[in-house]
């Protein structure tokens, strides 16, 4: 309402015409019949459910719940989410609010923001532009939706929690007290938002406007608190668009180019977990000692995330992807160690080594 | 320097107030409104004090005689009677009721005051995701001035299902929430933005965070606690349903049978492995949760419809629903009291009835005492507090039993009609039908003939005419509950209220054992006639089932006109009574 008098540049007159009008549409709204507040708030609720995932995959040992949350971003079936563990399997299963199951590919991901956008084969869903998101401001009356314990199953609607923005702050700010690789601005709550399985929620303001994705749990490493946050879409939709438009992976006339002596894993002296899987993600298993891997400092339980400026998905994709780079070319490798991302660069075979402390 | 910081609060005061004074009436309104619904609801809650203040929870009042809710886990670490405190800041003294461990739930009754601020009942089916709620009690036990903790939020999602720990302290068909709900929250309000109560307080999520708010609590639906409201005021240990079927969902998402007991009601209705299990308890049934919600909000021998498709035809049928715990489970928890450890993580719950093995003793009695010390019973509490085995209470199955049937002579007593009743009508046809009741038999005679059962034996090998259930001896016992009355008929007690199809509301049950029977009267809930009974030979067959039509007045006492005879699908018999004949006293 009082975006009226939004100040803006305009001329005396436009002025006046601005005030004229803004004095006409105060007029009509006070005697325009007025929605009642609880049910104008069911019908955003009721819309932004339907927007809403929940996503079943890895996990169900040692206190990992195997289910997040997420929300589509396309009418022909792309799902925003976080990037974790629970996306680590063939077989990931996104339920939408209506009751449907399905198969869910993970078309892509970014480790640096933690997310991932998954696919489901369905047409014309209801979903959230991205491009239409609004930022939040502290005291932002929010909505969060989520799968939170998973408690909701089949066509039985996510969790709804109300609260406000309290501080929009980054994260980087608070490095060593927050492990995670997301180092960009995120809105604190009021709201006890994040909770197992809420990672990949949306936060909409009270319009049902989309305001940001509910991160995953963090705890400080300082006080043990549990931070409840959100990462604002202003933050991931460049990356995300990216990878909807395919734009994160190398084109497909790429992948034909192969050099005269191309890279591999034993030339590296690296040894990955067993390829058991369509997708099983790139941990290494060994470094052998003395190799250019070990070299460079690469270790066991690294989870390698990109090769040069190319996302890996799978032991089969880092394999390929060495075998486009020349084996004796130098390497850029960041792996994911422990919940930082570590930059590793593979220095050709030869190179003088690098005195390490 | 203290006169400039005098100066500089003024200022800050001055500058202020116009702030203030520029609030949107409408928003100052909705202020003040909500802080009268918070006022108001907050009286009716109740601090409860168990073990001399090492522990307790919160509860409510929900009628002006002081019956108020809380939840079992509460009570039950209290024992038999306990103290609450309201926030008109004083203590009152309070004994148990009823208990209800699977739900969750206790009733007690606060006593000394018959205008008790009692909560008004929503209907909680109503509650939609994203209404406004606020839970009130006494988290943390941080009540000791008496004043009671308020927390508002938003409904998070409703008709949710939270496993329980073993058998007992399930929830189903619950609310969810973001208003605080905290340890010695248990057992108190949660009220809707009118301040209506739509739920109690009782379980969060809380796994790794440790025992506190997450901002996921979880209330039982008053919509639920009102089916079994009264079952706790028979002063019982009352149990949950269970269908005798199990049921999962199939790739079509649809929900289907995959057990069921040939012994259970619904098996005798047709439902069969394999089935598609559409409604139950009036709702849609889509997710396996969605059963198990539609299932939990009933008490065991509740009548309820299912509506199941069985090859490509779908059937809609009454289901008489069992209880989850055998009797000699009920017992032990009577006895012992179940192991209570809330708030626990998910463990399956067995869906198949339990069976006490054959040859099983069945426990009788209750020992004295409760497993932890209790404080002496105040003598108000002593008056409104019997001991008896198989009950939580007894004082309140007595009072609740001579009310009902306090209601039933009031329009005549049967007690004088003790002699031989002829009952003269037709049925079928037109055929003529002729009942001769006494105190020892029940006799039939039809134009082809007649058929005698003595009332003085085993009843459950004479359950004729064959096909019947046993109409001969449900007539006749049917005569001798009118005229021996609750003292006199075998042991007879409350049972609770139930359904009962063309009744509106709910019905009073009574249970009488008769010899090897039971019968189950049920009450019109409208003016208190006995508007039908059950003669129950066997749990794992269909009873013999009368209904009385159209009250009219003989010789001083109300008769029906009509008796309806049913039997598992069918209607045996339909009887129009045309004469009333009493002989003036019993043959010896």
């Amino acid at each position: 309402m009082l975006n009226s008098f939004n100040t803006q540049a305009v001329s005396q007159p436009g002025r006046w015409r601005t005030f004229a009008c803004a004095v006409v549409a105060l007029a009509m709204l006070a005697v325009a019949p007025r929605v009642p507040a609880a049910e104008s708030l069911a019908a955003t609720i009721d819309a932004v459910q339907a927007k809403i995932v929940k996503i079943y995959g890895a996990g169900g040992v040692r206190g990992l719940e195997a289910y997040q949350s997420g929300f589509l971003i396309s009418a022909e079936g792309h799902v925003l989410t976080v990037w974790s563990y629970v996306l680590d399997t063939d077989y990931i299963t996104a339920t939408l609010d209506d009751g449907r199951r399905f198969e869910a590919k993970l078309v892509s991901f970014d480790p640096r923001l933690e997310l991932a956008v998954l696919k489901v084969e369905a047409t014309e869903l209801p979903h959230f532009d991205l491009a239409a998101a609004v930022p939040g401001e502290v005291g932002t009356r929010v909505l969060a939706f989520s799968n939170l314990f998973g408690v909701a199953t089949g066509d039985e609607a996510a969790s709804v929690q109300h609260g406000v923005i309290a501080v929009k702050t980054r994260l980087d700010a608070r490095r060593g007290v927050f492990e995670t690789p997301y180092h960009g601005s995120v809105y604190v709550l009021d709201a006890m938002t994040n909770n197992p399985g809420a990672a990949g929620g949306a936060l909409v303001n009270d319009e049902g406007e989309l305001l940001g994705m509910l991160g995953k749990e963090l705890r400080s490493a300082q006080n043990n608190i549990w931070l409840n946050y959100a990462m604002p879409i202003d933050e991931l939709r460049a990356s995300v668009e990216a990878i909807v438009a395919g734009r994160d992976r190398p084109a497909e006339q790429d992948k034909q180019d192969r050099p005269d002596h191309p890279a591999d894993l034993a030339s590296l002296g690296l040894v990955l977990v067993p390829d058991v899987l369509e997708r099983t993600p790139p941990y290494v298993d060994l470094v052998r000692s003395g190799s250019r891997a070990a070299v460079s400092g690469l270790k066991p339980d690294d989870l390698v995330v990109y090769l040069g400026e190319n996302i890996v998905q799978s032991c089969k994709n880092l394999r390929e992807e060495l075998g486009r780079l020349e084996r004796d070319a130098e390497l850029r490798v960041v792996v994911m160690r422990g919940q930082e991302l570590v930059e590793v660069v593979i220095k050709p075979a030869g190179a003088p080594e690098e005195n390490k402390p | 320097m203290t006169q400039r910081i005098a100066w500089l609060t003024l200022v800050c005061l001055l500058c202020c107030a116009p702030a203030w004074a520029q609030v949107d009436p409408d928003v100052q309104n909705a202020e003040a409104d909500r802080v009268a619904v918070v006022e108001r609801a907050s009286r009716s809650a109740v601090a409860i004090f168990a073990n001399g203040g090492q522990g307790g929870g919160s509860g409510v009042v929900i009628s002006p005689d002081g019956y108020a809710l809380s939840n079992f886990h509460v009570t039950n670490e209290a024992g038999k009677h306990m103290q609450c405190g309201m926030a008109d800041g004083k203590l009152y003294e309070a004994v148990i009721v009823g208990i209800d461990p699977t739900g969750d739930v206790a009733l007690i009754k606060l006593l000394g005051r018959e205008d008790f601020p009692a909560a008004e009942l929503a209907d909680s089916d109503q509650v939609q995701v994203g209404d406004w709620c606020f839970t009130i009690g006494n988290p943390f036990l941080l009540a000791t001035d008496l004043q009671p903790t308020v927390a508002y939020g938003v409904i998070s999602g409703v008709h949710r299902y939270q496993y329980p720990a073993g058998t007992i302290l399930e929830y189903a068909d619950c609310l969810q929430a973001d208003a605080a709900i905290n340890p010695g929250n248990s057992g108190g309000p949660m009220y809707d933005a009118q301040g209506r109560l739509i739920g109690i307080n009782g379980r969060g999520s809380f796994e790794k965070r440790g025992r506190v708010n997450v901002g996921v609590g979880y209330a039982i639906s008053i919509n639920q606690i009102k089916n079994f409201l009264g079952h706790l005021k028979s002063g019982r240990l009352v149990d949950h349903a269970t269908l005798g079927a199990s049921v999962r969902s199939d790739v079509d998402r649809r929900v289907v049978v995959d057990d069921i007991l040939e012994q259970s009601d619904a098996y005798r209705r047709g439902l069969r492995y394999g089935d598609e299990v559409v409604r139950f308890g009036g709702r849609d049934v889509n997710t396996v949760n969605a059963f198990k919600n539609a299932l939990g909000i009933f008490p065991q021998g509740w009548r309820v419809p299912l509506v199941f498709r069985h090859r490509d035809e779908t059937f809609e049928v009454l289901v008489r629903l069992r209880g989850v715990h055998s009797q000699a489970e009920l017992n032990e928890m009577l006895v012992g009291g179940p192991k209570v450890e809330p708030e626990k993580g998910p463990e399956k719950k067995p869906e198949k009835d339990k069976e006490p093995a054959p040859g099983e003793p069945k426990p009788d009695r209750m020992p004295a005492g409760h497993p932890h010390q209790e404080a002496p019973m105040p003598e108000v509490v002593k008056r409104h507090f019997i001991e008896r085995p198989g009950y939580v209470n007894y004082y309140f199955n007595e009072l609740n039993r001579d009310r009902v049937w306090k209601a039933l002579v009031a329009r005549g007593d049967y007690a004088g009609l003790s002699g031989a009743w002829t009952v003269l009508g037709t049925a079928g046809m037109g055929d003529l039908v002729e009942y001769t009741l006494t105190e020892d038999s029940a006799t039939i005679k039809l134009a082809s003939g007649e058929l005698t059962v003595g009332l003085d034996g085993e009843l459950s090998a004479r359950l004729d005419p064959p096909g019947s259930g046993g109409l001969l001896a449900a007539m006749g016992l049917w005569r001798r509950f009118l005229v021996s009355g609750v003292a006199q008929f075998g042991n007879v007690s409350y049972w609770g209220t139930a359904p009962l199809e063309g009744h509106e509301g709910l019905c009073d049950v009574l249970l009488g054992v008769y010899r090897d029977v039971e019968c189950r009267f049920y009450f019109d809930p409208a003016d208190g006639q006995l508007a039908a009974m059950e003669l129950i030979a066997d749990e794992d067959d269909d009873p013999c089932e009368l209904y009385f039509h159209d009250y009219h007045e003989v010789q001083g006492r109300m008769f029906p006109r009509r008796i309806e005879v049913r039997h598992g699908d069918i209607v045996y018999q339909s009887l129009d009574c045309k004469e009333f004949k009493f002989e003036e006293r019993a043959a010896k």
